[in-house]
């Protein structure tokens, strides 16, 4: 879609006041999976606010991307108790199967790979999210499974 | 063995009793509910351990022509996990807490703040707030309307001003306090912010009463308290056992038998080691004699194979990354701390450096706008006191 007419959309359903800002940007990650310039921008004049406000907002969240990102964005907990039970070698793993560093993105724009902190699964660690989906007690195999389950994921 | 813990079943009990305990508290005036809650002493479950009868009572005496409740679900200190588990299984105990306390201050809007990190619980929530909707239009004749807020990766907004600026639709940045929420709230309105568990331990006081709920813990510690466990330990997972207990007595049971400290109440907590198990107590401070500690529950256990260094520079790691940056003690404090403590492993600063990384603890704790910024120091120092030869060598 558009993101002019997204953000349209998205104003309709959730509103235009400042209050409604935080949803209508989720919606904008959701389906861009980050907010351009272009769309701070067009979200500001939707709200009758400024684009500044709108950019101070989107910059102060970790999940408000503020450049592009793959369709797949892994988060892996950096947190002690996952450090405690290997989140280096699911790092490492996922380094390995991407063929990229944390903070990175795979050229065709599938998979971000980024670091965040406690996840409330720490009994269960080590921990990730991949989009809203969590995965816990991982191990290099299941990393690799589930990984592979995303790579056929055409769509 | 038998276990020394007193273990509690409430909170993961039947919904079925709870709905009828809801239908039966809102037969109750509004005053007798609150003198329940205030005999009770019922206090928050979010970590700061505020009366909750009394923040209900300052919200009520508000006049205001709309006020609201908020559930704190942000759920983001390091340890902690148990608001989810109160969210994907005992829902209804958390519905009602919110809806009581809407009939005792006059409030006919709740929002749930959910951290972003659990939005694969959206859909059970909504449906369950539909249901409970339901019931209460249908069976209590009382208006009141629950929303989610979905939160976006910010630690900080579990701070209660900060959630609210961020509901706001504004940089999670914490308010000064006073006023504090019960007066100026949510878009300028008396509200109240309550933790998950507090809402349903509010369903435990109405179903048990006072005096019963009073008999669970020690002093003005009471009722029951949820504990996650996490780290070196066996047993890890979410526990509900009474307040009070002793650490040495828990580290018997969740220990792995060779556990060198545990650290109290995550990252902003203290971190106890071995030769002080015996002397403290879980519970609220005041009302303790030796060391006491509060906790929002969360309880990472660490063995004798773990550095305390490696410890340590998670936890500031941790703040660093999350600190909103908003006042100078803590954003510059914080990557002080972290710096200071790597020069002196790597043999760069002496060990008397340690003591003047101290005394600036010290000062986020005076200086720090929030909690956040002031809490550094509970780990910190308890950290490098009693593990100094760790953060040397
Ligand atoms: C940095 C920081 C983070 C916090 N995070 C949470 C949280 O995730 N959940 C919570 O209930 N309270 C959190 N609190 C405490 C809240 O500010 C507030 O005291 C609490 O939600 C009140 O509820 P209670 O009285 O039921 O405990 C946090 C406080 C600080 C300073
Ligand atoms: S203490 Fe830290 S987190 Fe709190 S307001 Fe200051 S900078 Fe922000
Ligand atoms: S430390 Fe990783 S989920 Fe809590």
């Amino acid at each position: 879609m558009e993101i002019k007419a997204l953000i349209f959309k998205l104003a309709e359903k959730y509103g235009r006041k400042r209050e409604n800002l935080i949803p209508i940007l989720q919606g904008v990650v959701q389906e861009e999976r980050y907010i351009s310039d272009e769309a701070m921008v067009e979200i500001a004049r939707q709200l009758d606010i400024s684009a500044a406000q709108v950019y101070g907002t989107c910059t102060f969240y970790s999940f408000l991307n503020t450049k592009p990102k793959g369709k797949y964005i892994i988060r892996v907990c950096e947190t002690i108790v996952c450090d405690m039970r290997g989140k280096k070698e699911v790092i490492s793993t996922l380094e390995d199967l991407l063929k990229i560093k944390i903070g990175e993105t795979t050229h065709n724009k599938r998979f971000s790979l980024l670091k965040t902190e406690c996840l409330g699964w720490c009994h269960k660690g080590p921990v990730m999210l991949v989009n809203d989906e969590v995965y816990t007690e991982l191990t290099p195999e299941k990393i690799r499974n589930i990984i592979a389950k995303y790579k056929e994921n055409i769509n | 063995m038998q276990s020394k813990l007193k273990r509690v079943d409430f909170i993961f009990s039947s919904n079925e009793e709870s709905k009828k305990v809801l239908l039966k508290t809102f037969r109750k005036t509004r005053e007798e509910i609150l003198d329940e809650l205030i005999t009770s002493r019922l206090k928050g479950r979010g970590g700061a351990g505020f009366s909750t009868g009394m923040k209900w009572k300052f919200a009520k005496s508000e006049v205001a022509d709309q006020k609201y409740i908020i559930c704190n679900a942000d759920e983001g200190e390091p340890g902690t996990f148990k608001d989810r588990k109160i969210l994907d299984k005992a829902l209804f105990k958390v519905l009602g807490g919110m809806a009581i306390a809407g009939k005792v201050v006059g409030a006919n809007k709740g929002f749930i703040y959910l951290r972003g990190e659990y939005k694969f619980l959206v859909p059970q929530l909504k449906e369950g707030i539909s249901d409970f909707h339901k019931l209460l239009k249908n069976e209590l004749d009382f208006d009141f309307n629950i929303e989610i807020f979905l939160g976006s990766g910010s630690y900080i907004c579990g701070e209660e001003t900060a959630l609210i600026e961020s509901m706001e639709g504004k940089r999670g940045e914490p308010r000064n306090k006073p006023p504090f929420p019960t007066q100026y709230g949510y878009l300028g309105k008396p509200t109240v912010v309550n933790n998950v568990e507090t809402l349903a331990l509010v369903m435990m006081v109405c179903q048990v009463e006072a005096e019963n709920f009073k008999k669970l813990g020690i002093h003005d510690s009471t009722g029951s308290k949820l504990f996650s466990i996490s780290g070196d330990t066996p047993k890890s997972g979410i526990y509900e056992l009474e307040f009070g207990m002793s650490l040495i007595d828990f580290v018997e049971e969740f220990g792995d038998g060779d556990t060198k400290s545990v650290q109290v109440g995550g990252a902003s907590g203290f971190c106890v080691p071995r030769k002080k198990f015996e002397t403290t107590t879980i519970g609220y401070k005041e009302d303790l004699d030796g060391d006491s500690l509060p906790t929002g529950g969360s309880m990472m256990l660490f063995n004798s194979s773990r550095s305390m260094y490696n410890v340590l520079h998670n936890y500031l790691e941790f703040f660093t990354n999350e600190s909103c940056g908003q006042c100078t003690p803590c954003r510059i404090g914080c990557q002080q701390l972290l710096k200071g403590i790597k020069a002196i492993k790597r043999g760069d600063k002496s060990e008397e450096y340690l003591k003047q990384l101290l005394e600036l603890t010290d000062t986020m704790k005076l200086t720090s706008k929030c909690g956040l910024g002031q809490s550094v120091a509970n780990s910190f120092s308890s950290i490098v006191e009693n593990f100094r030869e760790e953060m040397i060598y």
